[in-house]
């Protein structure tokens, strides 16, 4: 406790007639004094690390009132009942998608019917090209001989998917008429989007049931925040006056709701499905950790074991999945209703449901005769694992390749990234809290700066320090290494039309990547070591770097840089002196984002073996240490929320100051 | 008007702010627009009263921003007023409860709004049918009473468009076409005709004209056009910063306007056009010979004014001579904007 009251002393008087960055000056010099003092030795070890006796047991009390809302107040019976409900709806698509000897007892459905009404469905939302792309992502899934791990995914993102969409929905109309439900909802959620997803998993296992009732359950809830806030932000945005036309018509309330606010907030409530369905694939696929079988379970076990080849391909699978997925989605957001002349005959009117019952049938009916039509069999697929497993090896091997990648991973761990967490780890616990808050004060204020304290006192007092200092660590270096390629690239791109729309295009696509392919390349290129960790992170976190970065230099406004150049400015001078500064605020919601997803990569390369919180969190996993598994979930949470409430809080203050709207 | 008025204001006012019913409780009597403006609040409506008899068509007019859209907001409480009392057919407004209000609006109001206020994923028969959708009224007499009122706004044929399909009068027309759906006793309409090319907006007042005299509809109706003012109303109201300067025919309007400011406001007008005969007309000195018409405008009789030589010219309402025009004040008035 001793540390914590300390730094509290220490921050609330530094407020006095100092300026904010003054203040953060003295706490930066105390932090250094005390460092310097532990260093030459004469710091007492209770200053350095809060000592084992004075750690609260949160772990144990945060059980027991698990214990008492799971058993006491009966939680897990009516968990219990809801599983059996969710049980028999995802049998039932089980099922139906692969096969699983449930009722109805009809499936699996043949994979040509199901990559026909794919394909039909993408024509209809987007033209040929997403008729190929939709068609094409299924006939490849099962010529590749992944069609009953990809239909256990799927049977699983069915489910879960609309389920998060009518929570979100009803929690989100909630939200916006009730403005007390908003304001209780609003941290919930923020705590929520950064809680990493292993905390979301056992509590989901323990009230849930091993396997796939757990993973729909986690994957839903992991996906209800965006729709919410998509839900709300739909319904404020709505006209008043089609509102009044609405009242004037003489809606009752719930017609008016119905009839008017929901299909008005049509957009925005789609770009939220949009999002439910991009979060439920990446989290569906890692629900592999807590046993779902499916992709994700797939790739873990080709990775564990090395098999690059066949965990290419999965990856690719994924990929494909999450790109058809997203554009079909994304065509439905912008596709507008277009009127049938009178006198349209009703097949034609329907032509896309007629075409997609019809080829389903069809197929049914063909996959009766042809055996390929209604599975592919173990020795008749395409896929080439070992082959390319042969060519990735291959391809390590080549000399330069090996000394490359070899030389990376001397150097970085060696002069760089080992210097860099010992020094962390050096620094004495309450020196380095007083360093965030001073960076908090700094950027973002006084509010955030007693947030800071207290929640970096908090992971302090968890008994996790070393651990949560070895997670900072990672997130800090990825995302540091992170900003050397990707800013560069950027402004680059940014440069001109062409490349910014290109690297828009590709940062867009990668963005829809489930998390997990992420670390594919990373365990190609530098196998199950601490530089794929920091690898992986990497390649994530440089996505909404590059990307903001573009959009922040893209949108600085015409007039500025031409009245740059008329005052003679070189490039350089323009990008230093205007452009930059300008686009600042919208690169750093990109450095914030690019922090997040950090903290969520870092968590998840714990399966690569990292000494981190992750792998604590992992190993809870597999039991039912649903204290423990919380208190190192919060702590990530904690660190999290510090860095975006602050970064947030400087970007919104500099548009404000720069008169830039949002 | 013996009957009592369909609609009935008194002391209305509609204050937008953070607390307006606080605010008006402390508010000192004769408060300014601007000092209210001052205090952070703004007037939208300020102390009307105002009435509208049955089968009467009202205008209101005034600059943009001066609270036209928020009054009739106020008479059909799409608004909640924060002052003084509405009442409709006797009825107190306020008091409705939300089943009684809805019951109103379905069977006794209509309303065209500036913006349109369409509904984007309806179909024009769609959006025209919807009040009576929301009245439970079946699908295919809703779809025939629909058809009827989008052939009376010359939509025939476009009924399967979206809305975003349609141009900005078509999509105008869609709304009068909706408000005229119920058959509604009353309507409103907030400047119906603004994005209506002259031509169809000439049909459309001629059609409105036709329809308030064979219904008797009470019309409140917002128009920046004066003709079209002068074409339709019985009486105008002239509003500014929220309060109603003066209320009456467009004769007193023109003839005595009750401020500067409306004087201001009506200097434009060519008065030869708007004043009539029977205005003029006073019962002590009947005059001799030919009567012309009450209803006839100065500028109609200019002919006859400059050519005739009685200084008196009788003037007959029905048939009935009602008294006499001095021939000077018609010239003058002739003259004056000529
Ligand atoms: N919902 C609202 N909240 C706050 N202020 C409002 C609101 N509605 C209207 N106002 C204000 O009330 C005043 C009157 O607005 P109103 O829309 O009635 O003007 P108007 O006379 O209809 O103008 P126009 O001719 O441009 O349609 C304006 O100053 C406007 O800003
Ligand atoms: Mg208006």
């Amino acid at each position: 406790m001793a540390d914590a009251t300390e730094v509290h002393g220490n921050i609330s008087p530094g407020f006095g007639g100092l300026s904010r960055s003054k203040a953060a000056l003295v706490l930066v010099a105390v932090a250094v004094a005390l460092t310097l003092l532990r260093y030459a030795g004469l710091l007492p070890d209770a200053l350095f690390r809060v000592p084992e006796a004075m750690v609260p047991p949160f772990a144990i009390w945060l059980d027991a009132i698990f214990n008492f809302v799971k058993d006491d107040l009966g939680l897990l019976a009516v968990t219990r009942t809801l599983t059996e409900g969710l049980e028999w709806i995802l049998d039932a698509t089980a099922n139906l998608l692969f096969g699983k000897r449930r009722w109805p007892n009809l499936g699996p459905i043949p994979w040509t019917s199901i990559a026909a009404v794919a394909a039909v469905i993408g024509y209809y939302l987007g033209g040929w090209r997403m008729a190929l792309l939709a068609g094409g992502t299924f006939v490849w899934t099962a010529l590749i001989g992944q069609w009953k791990i990809a239909m256990e995914t799927m049977s699983v993102l069915v489910v879960a998917a609309p389920l998060a969409f009518v929570i979100g929905l009803t929690l989100g109309i909630l939200a916006w008429r009730k403005p007390w439900v908003n304001r209780a909802l609003k941290p919930i959620l923020s705590v929520l989007q950064t809680l990493p997803f292993f905390t979301y998993l056992l509590p989901a296992v323990i009230f849930f049931k091993v396997g796939p009732t757990a993973g729909a359950v986690a994957t839903t809830i992991y996906a209800i925040p965006p729709m919410i806030l998509m839900t709300t932000l739909g319904l404020q945005k709505v006209s008043p006056e089609v509102v009044e036309a609405g009242e004037m018509s003489g809606c009752s309330r719930w017609q008016l709701l119905r009839h008017v606010y929901i299909p008005s907030a049509r957009t925005e409530i789609l770009v939220g499905v949009n999002q439910v369905i991009m979060l439920c694939l990446a989290m569906v696929v890692l629900t592999a950790f807590i046993g779902m079988p499916g992709l994700g379970a797939k790739l873990l076990a080709m990775m564990g074991s090395f098999k690059l080849g066949r965990s290419f391909e999965i990856g690719v699978t994924i990929v494909l999945l999450a790109v058809t997925l997203d554009r079909m989605s994304k065509a439905w957001v912008v596709k507008q209703p277009e009127h049938f002349e009178k006198g349209t005959p009703w097949w034609k009117r329907h032509l896309t449901l007629v075409l997609a019952v019809g080829l389903f049938v069809f197929f049914i009916i063909v996959s009766q005769f042809v055996e390929v039509a209604a599975t592919i069999g173990r020795k008749q697929n395409f896929s080439q694992g070992k082959e390319i497993d042969t060519l990735i090896k291959g391809f390590l091997n080549i000399d330069a390749v090996k000394a490359v990648t070899g030389f990376l991973r001397a150097f970085l761990n060696v002069q760089v990234l080992i210097p860099f967490r010992n020094f962390l780890l050096s620094i004495p616990t309450p020196a380095l809290i007083l360093l965030v808050t001073a960076f908090a004060l700094w950027l973002g204020g006084r509010k955030q700066a007693i947030l800071a304290a207290v929640f970096f006192s908090l992971v302090a007092l968890s008994g996790w320090w070393d651990r949560s200092v070895i997670t900072l660590y990672s997130v800090i270096s990825a995302v540091a290494l992170a900003m050397i390629i990707g800013l560069p690239l950027g402004i680059w791109a940014a440069r001109t039309e062409r490349w910014s729309k290109r690297i828009l295009l590709v940062c867009d696509t990668a963005q829809t990547f489930p998390s997990f392919v992420y670390l594919i390349p990373a365990i190609m290129l530098f196998g199950i070591t601490d530089i794929a960790v920091i690898f992986s992170i990497l390649i994530f976190a440089m996505v909404p770097l590059t990307r903001y970065t573009i959009e922040g230099l893209r949108s600085v406004p015409e007039e500025m840089t031409e009245a740059a150049d008329m005052s003679g400015a070189t490039r350089m001078q323009k990008l230093i002196n205007v452009q930059l500064p300008l686009a600042l605020p919208t690169m750093a919601v990109g450095f914030n984002q690019a922090i997040m997803f950090a903290f969520f990569m870092v968590i998840i390369a714990a399966f690569i073996g990292t000494q981190d919180l992750g792998q604590e969190l992992q190993r809870t996993l597999a039991g039912t240490d649903l204290g423990k598994n919380f208190v190192l979930g919060i702590c990530v949470s904690l660190m999290a929320l510090t860095f975006d409430l602050t970064i947030l809080k400087w970007a919104s203050d500099q548009k404000k100051a720069l008169g830039l709207g949002d | 008007m013996t009957e009592t008025p369909v609609i009935s204001c008194k002391n209305v006012w509609k204050i937008f702010g953070p607390d307006p019913a606080a605010y008006i409780k402390q508010m000192p009597q004769d408060h300014s627009f601007d000092a209210i403006r001052a205090d952070g609040y703004i007037a939208g409506v300020k102390d009307v009263s105002i009435e509208v008899g049955r089968g009467e068509m009202l205008v209101i007019m005034g600059l943009s921003g001066s609270g036209k859209s928020t009054l009739v907001r106020c008479f059909s409480r799409l608004h909640d007023i924060t002052g003084g009392t509405i009442e409709v057919e006797g009825q107190d407004i306020m008091q409705l409860s939300e089943k009684e209000l809805i019951e109103l609006r379905r069977n006794k109001m209509g309303m065209v709004f500036q913006s349109f206020g369409l509904l984007p994923h309806r179909t024009v028969l769609e959006n025209v049918a919807f009040p009576l959708e929301m009245r439970g009224q079946d699908k295919h007499e809703r779809r025939a009473r629909a058809m009827e009122v989008v052939k009376l706004v010359g939509l025939e044929g476009r009924e399967e468009y979206f809305p975003r399909e349609l141009s900005g009068g078509q999509q105008q027309r869609v709304g009068i076409a909706r408000s005229l759906a119920i058959e509604p006793d009353i309507w409103f309409l907030d400047e119906p005709f603004s994005a209506l090319d002259p031509l169809i907006r000439r049909e459309m007042q001629d059609e409105f004209l036709r329809l308030q005299d064979m219904l008797g509809k009470t019309i409140v109706f917002i128009t920046h056009d004066f003709d079209e003012a002068l074409r339709l109303a019985d009486r105008i109201a002239i509003m500014k910063d929220g309060a109603v300067e003066q209320c009456d025919t467009p004769d007193q309007i023109v003839l005595h306007p009750a401020t500067e400011y409306v004087r201001k406001f009506t200097e434009e007008i060519d008065k030869a056009r708007v004043v009539h005969a029977g205005v003029l007309a006073s019962p002590d000195n009947k005059g001799e010979g030919e009567p012309v018409d009450a209803g006839a405008t100065i500028q109609e009789l200019a002919k006859l004014l400059v050519h005739d030589t009685r200084d008196v010219i009788p003037v007959a309402k029905q048939g009935q001579v009602i008294g006499g025009m001095e021939r000077q004040a018609g010239l003058t008035i002739l003259l004056e904007t000529g």
